[in-house]
């Protein structure tokens, strides 16, 4: 019964992954490939990951697999974060349906603020 | 019986979304659509790597995994910070 259970996690994860996978390829600009994989990726290998440790059982493995996961989901925020703003400065388009830029318009104002600062 | 059905489906799905990530690696028309692809390619061998100590029933091959992640972390800001860098220095 367990090993349904488990089998049944394991499908689940790789099939989010290869969510993933086809997101990286078919979104339309890198800001929404970053927020398909980040998501996607995160979930998928928790998942793989957790049902690992709970097929070998014992505890050693059980808190090796817990700190990776950990480590995973403190990461990769971090690091998506770290690359759209990159991507950003360096002027990438946005896809033309987009609707919010707030890293755009508070950059505008920061500049305009910075006009009048030398206008005065 | 299911179980190991579900491993070798798994190691299956992995390997082909690892090919998918590939094409985008070759496509990407910027440099930062490569450094998301090898992100998600790291990510997706430590999932790989999970699957394959189930499938060989060795257990040591999990703390591959905790490096990997560490070291796709540091890639990632090196590059994220290398590609600011490079913005800056355009302007």
């Amino acid at each position: 019964m367990s090993e349904i259970i488990l089998g049944s996690f394991l499908i689940l994860g790789s099939l989010v992954i290869l969510l993933a996978g086809l997101g990286v390829v078919k979104m339309p600009d890198i800001y929404l490939r970053m927020s398909a994989t980040t998501k996607a990726a995160t979930l998928g290998i928790s998942v793989i990951l957790i049902s690992t440790g709970l097929h070998f059982g014992t505890t050693e493995i059980i808190s090796r697999t817990i700190l990776i996961v950990l480590f995973l989901m403190i990461t990769a925020p971090v690091a998506s974060h770290l690359l759209g703003r990159a991507a950003y400065l360096n002027k990438l388009p946005l896809w033309e349906k987009t609707v919010i830029d707030d890293l755009g318009d508070s950059l505008k104002n920061k500049q305009t603020a910075e006009q009048e600062q030398e206008t005065n | 019986m299911f179980f190991e059905f579900a491993v070798n489906f798994s190691l299956a799905i992995t390997g082909f979304s690892m090919f998918l990530v590939l094409i985008r690696l070759v496509m990407g028309p910027h440099t930062a659509d490569r450094v998301v692809a090898v992100d998600l390619t790291t990510s997706i061998a430590i999932a790989f790597i999970a699957l394959y100590a189930i499938k060989s029933n060795e257990t040591y091959v999990l703390d591959a995994g905790l490096i990997l992640g560490f070291v796709s972390f540091l890639g990632t800001v090196g590059y994220a910070y290398y590609l600011q860098l490079r913005s800056k220095r355009d302007e």
